[in-house]
């Protein structure tokens, strides 16, 4: 009885969708695509960001900075280990696809085995925003590669706005280099 | 806008009716601010068939506190793009923190709102645990490659979205250049999350630099090589 009150009274879900957009939410499943994670899990790669300083620090000013505490050991960027390439050198352009308000098209470069660039040949927004951006550099942030978790969890955060176009088009590109 | 929403209470308390409160909020909210409907007040704005003075409260706050956040981060942050506005980069997170006072305000303590890959929890799951939240691997969206616990904190992804802001390519005048993939920001609560999530995302890989500048938060973000970035405490919330 009190099993049967527990999943009774102490759980309600309920998906509900309003609507949705158009858009395909990764409805089209391409391993090639599931195949960007790097399969060498042992492999490291040197932090992104650039430890040069630039001259004057006028990035975004956020409402509460506060500087963290000091950084631990991990500040130091791991010694790069040689990653062997996935995919063929070149360069390769995906299909049009359609991303409701407009086409995506991307154009990717590999090299070593890796994506070097990505390059939008078409989309939605034909718009362009001159952005001049100056750091500090950045101790406390720490790089790793991403890797498929078998965790259990309540929910999931993504962007739904990624558009599945975008995803489409770039594993199209990613199968012709395989 | 135009997303589906996820509601669980794990309260013994909860009822139907409230969860169907918060979707009846959502409505509204969709019926205001949605660009996709033509009807809506935002596109009636857009469309210049009504002006800024005769904004509902609910449209004027938003615009507030657009302006407020753009401030904040010096412009990355801007609702206007091609002469038209859309505030759906805020609007999310605030509608959802909204759904969640309601939720509050009926008495309950453990529940989460989601919407569009944006969260706010409070309390704990039916197993006695804070919330658990995975990252959705932005290659392949079956996957997560993060799992995270939360306790009373709002939990938002920017990805690719093609409208809004782009990061110029200086190599090319006519094209954006994709430096990231996904940013996932965790804050004190969703409003806060969603708005500087859209704005650090618009900033391309220096964004999680900004939210490495902001006290309160951490963020993990991902490269289109799938390599990771992420701020010096966001482990503390990772799944062991």
């Amino acid at each position: 009885m009190r099993a049967k009150k527990f999943i009774l009274s102490s759980f309600i879900i309920l998906m509900f969708v309003i609507y949705s957009v158009s858009q395909n939410f990764g409805n089209s499943k391409n391993t090639v695509a599931g195949n960007i994670l790097p399969a060498n899990t042992d492999t490291t790669v040197p932090i992104q960001n650039n430890n040069t300083p630039a001259a004057v620090a006028t990035g975004p000013q956020p409402a509460k900075p506060t500087p963290k505490p000091a950084p631990s050991s991990n500040s130091t960027p791991p010694t790069p280990v040689a990653i062997s390439g996935k995919y063929k050198d070149g360069t390769y352009t995906g299909i049009s696809a359609d991303a409701y308000y407009g086409n995506v098209q991307v154009q990717i470069a590999i090299n070593g085995g890796k994506i070097t660039d990505v390059q939008f040949l078409d989309y939605p927004q034909d718009r362009r925003t001159s952005l001049e951006i100056n750091s500090q550099a950045m101790p406390y942030l720490k790089t790793e590669a991403i890797q498929a978790q078998s965790a259990q969890v309540d929910i999931v955060s993504g962007a739904t706005a990624t558009s599945g176009a975008f995803q489409q088009s770039l594993a199209s590109a990613l199968s012709q280099a395989s | 806008m135009g997303m589906p929403i996820t509601v669980e209470i794990a309260d013994e308390s909860a009822v139907e009716e409230a969860i169907n409160n918060i979707f009846t909020y959502f409505e509204y909210v969709e019926s205001k601010f949605s660009v996709y409907k033509q009807t809506s007040e935002i596109s009636l704005f857009n469309k210049g068939e009504i002006s800024e003075d005769e904004f509902s409260d609910d449209m004027k706050k938003i615009f507030e506190l657009s302006e407020e956040t753009k401030k904040l981060t010096n412009g990355y942050f801007d609702i206007k793009s091609d002469k038209k506005y859309d505030p759906s980069g805020l609007v999310k997170g605030w509608a959802i923190y909204n759904a969640a006072q309601l939720l509050k305000d009926m008495g309950f303590k453990n529940f989460y709102v989601e919407a569009g890959g944006d969260i706010q929890a409070y309390g704990k799951n039916g197993e006695g645990q804070f919330w658990k939240v995975g990252i959705k691997n932005p290659f392949e969206q079956t996957q997560i490659v993060k799992a995270v616990r939360i306790e009373n904190k709002g939990i938002a992804t920017s990805g690719t979205c093609l409208r809004g802001q782009h990061i110029y390519n200086p190599k090319d005048n006519n094209k954006p250049a994709v430096e990231i993939i996904s940013l996932t920001v965790i804050g004190p609560n969703i409003y806060e999350a969603d708005r500087f999530a859209t704005a650090a995302f618009a900033m391309g890989k220096k964004g999680i630099e900004f939210i490495e500048g902001l006290k309160g938060f951490e963020g993990y973000m991902i490269d289109y090589n799938g390599t990771a970035t992420m701020t010096g405490c966001f482990e503390k919330y990772v799944l062991k």
